[in-house]
């Protein structure tokens, strides 16, 4: 299996159809259809509690979803275990808490997924690392364990790790979250240049001016469902539902 | 015919301290490889499997060692196959640690956070990756302290295999003080050089755990 695009006719990047989920008899995501294209970059939005995580979660089933499709570059997700193998190498993810591996370098943490999941050979996976940690602007630090860095460059090497994958589709899971606050801009200027270099992604987040500046569309999710889904300019300028409106006043003031 | 407590029954003593610690290493590495399986089972998602290893697990727990070793070594006479102590004991006390390691490594496994899986997964590392790779070797570290902990406990624990006749420190002090009637001497003599086996890994288990407490809280 090679690393690069096929050429086929380019699948949606997610497609969701009807997907729900519970959490024992709490239902966490309720009838939600989703179609992203490749290369679309997408923020989730809203309160805590409604769904947004476990929506992204379910793309690479950290979470399975007892109801409804899933498809991921168009592999259907939700059919078996091998699918979900495959959906996991070509989906990267970062996490709020980094999960960084924590008795390995980061150079081993970069390298150890390209060697054991795509068995590529050590100085070929050392070499894509070093590639990656210098697009983070962090080659410096490859040598040292993640307990030995700041918040804001642990989680620009979860980055990295996840592109050495060479991923088609990066899943953010609320990646700026547990930062200080001078380290966040770092993380979102990492996130940027991604977006500029074509990368799909779909980012849990409530840093609304990363929404409104990459953003192609934003989803604003509450009690499980999709509510709205807008380009940013109509979703911040002209939100169309109260509920939306709620949220976005609680956060911008 | 009381003999003297002099250097020959000392000697004979400290002699008898290899065979409580071959059988300790015999227990020790065959639990080590029990108990391996026993918290790889205790942990696996098939119901069936993780049952056992919990009723395993239980049984050792609630049954005096005395018993365990009593079971081994008459139940297999029972079949008319004669057995040695130190077989018995060894297979008794091998079955032994693989229960009690299975669940202290158990612990340790369940205690690496689970992030650590979920970012296996998210990259795509299978199960045996993720174990070996991944969340074993941080298991390893929280359970390095309790091991060598429960290494005390089996090095005690071997004493019961004098019961069978099996000629260890403890069944040496017996048969010397059978000869010399001075228990307080030749018991004391044992003490002390359980003592001094035990003691010194005691304060390596507190030192490490003090260690990786330290290396935790960075």
């Amino acid at each position: 299996m090679s690393d690069g695009g096929g050429s086929r006719d380019a699948p949606s990047a997610v497609r969701m159809e009807g997907v729900g989920k519970w959490f024992g008899t709490f239902q966490a995501l309720t009838d939600i259809d989703l179609d992203v294209a490749q290369g679309e970059r997408i923020v989730i939005c809203g309160p805590s509690g409604s769904g947004k995580s476990t929506l992204i979660r379910c793309m690479n089933r950290l979470e399975p979803a007892q109801r409804g499709k899933i498809f991921v570059d168009g592999i259907e997700l939700t059919a078996g275990p091998k699918n979900v193998e495959k959906v996991r190498r070509e989906v990267g993810m970062v996490f709020q808490q980094f999960n960084l591996f924590p008795h390995m370098t980061v150079m081993e943490n970069c390298a150890i997924a390209p060697r054991k999941v795509r068995g590529v050979d050590r100085v070929e996976a050392e070499r894509r690392a070093r590639h990656y940690l210098e697009r983070v602007r962090i080659p410096e630090q490859a040598e040292k364990y993640p307990a030995e860095l700041s918040g804001g460059q642990q989680q620009r090497v979860a980055i990295a790790r996840a592109l050495c994958m060479n991923p088609k589709l990066m899943l953010f899971d609320e990646p700026t979250s547990a930062l200080d606050p001078e380290m966040v801009k770092e993380v979102l200027d990492t996130m940027i240049d991604l977006a500029q270099e074509g990368m799909t992604m779909l980012v849990v987040t409530h840093e609304m001016g990363f929404a409104r500046r990459v953003a192609d569309r934003v989803i604003f999710m509450d009690r499980g469902e999709i509510v709205e889904t807008a380009p940013p300019d109509r979703f911040f300028d002209a939100p169309e539902h109260k509920r939306t409106r709620a949220f976005l006043g609680q956060i911008s003031h | 015919m009381i003999r003297e407590f002099g250097t020959g029954e000392i000697t004979f003593i400290l002699l008898a301290v290899r065979w409580t610690l071959v059988l300790s290493a015999i227990a020790f590495a065959g639990g080590a490889v029990g108990g391996l399986l026993v918290a790889m089972a205790r942990i696996s998602p098939n119901r069936w499997l993780a049952g056992s290893a919990m009723v395993f697990i239980r049984f050792f727990q609630g049954t005096p060692p005395l018993m365990q070793l009593f079971l081994v070594f008459f139940g297999i006479t029972i079949f008319g196959i004669d057995v040695a102590p130190l077989t018995a004991a060894a297979i008794a006390l091998t079955l032994h640690a693989s229960a009690f390691l299975g669940e202290i490594w158990r612990g340790c496994i369940q205690a690496v956070p689970s992030g650590q899986t979920e970012a296996s997964w998210a990259l795509g590392l299978r199960y045996g990756m993720r174990m070996r790779h991944i969340v074993l070797p941080q298991a390893a570290r929280i359970a390095v302290a309790p091991t060598v902990g429960f290494l005390v406990q089996l090095i005690k624990v071997t004493s019961l295999a004098s019961i069978i006749g099996f000629v260890e420190l403890t069944r040496a002090g017996q048969i010397i003080n059978n000869a010399t009637y001075e228990p307080f001497l030749v018991f004391g003599l044992v003490a002390l050089v359980y003592f001094a086996i035990c003691w010194p890994l005691s304060l390596v288990a507190r030192r490490m755990e003090r260690r990786f407490a330290r290396i935790a809280a960075r």
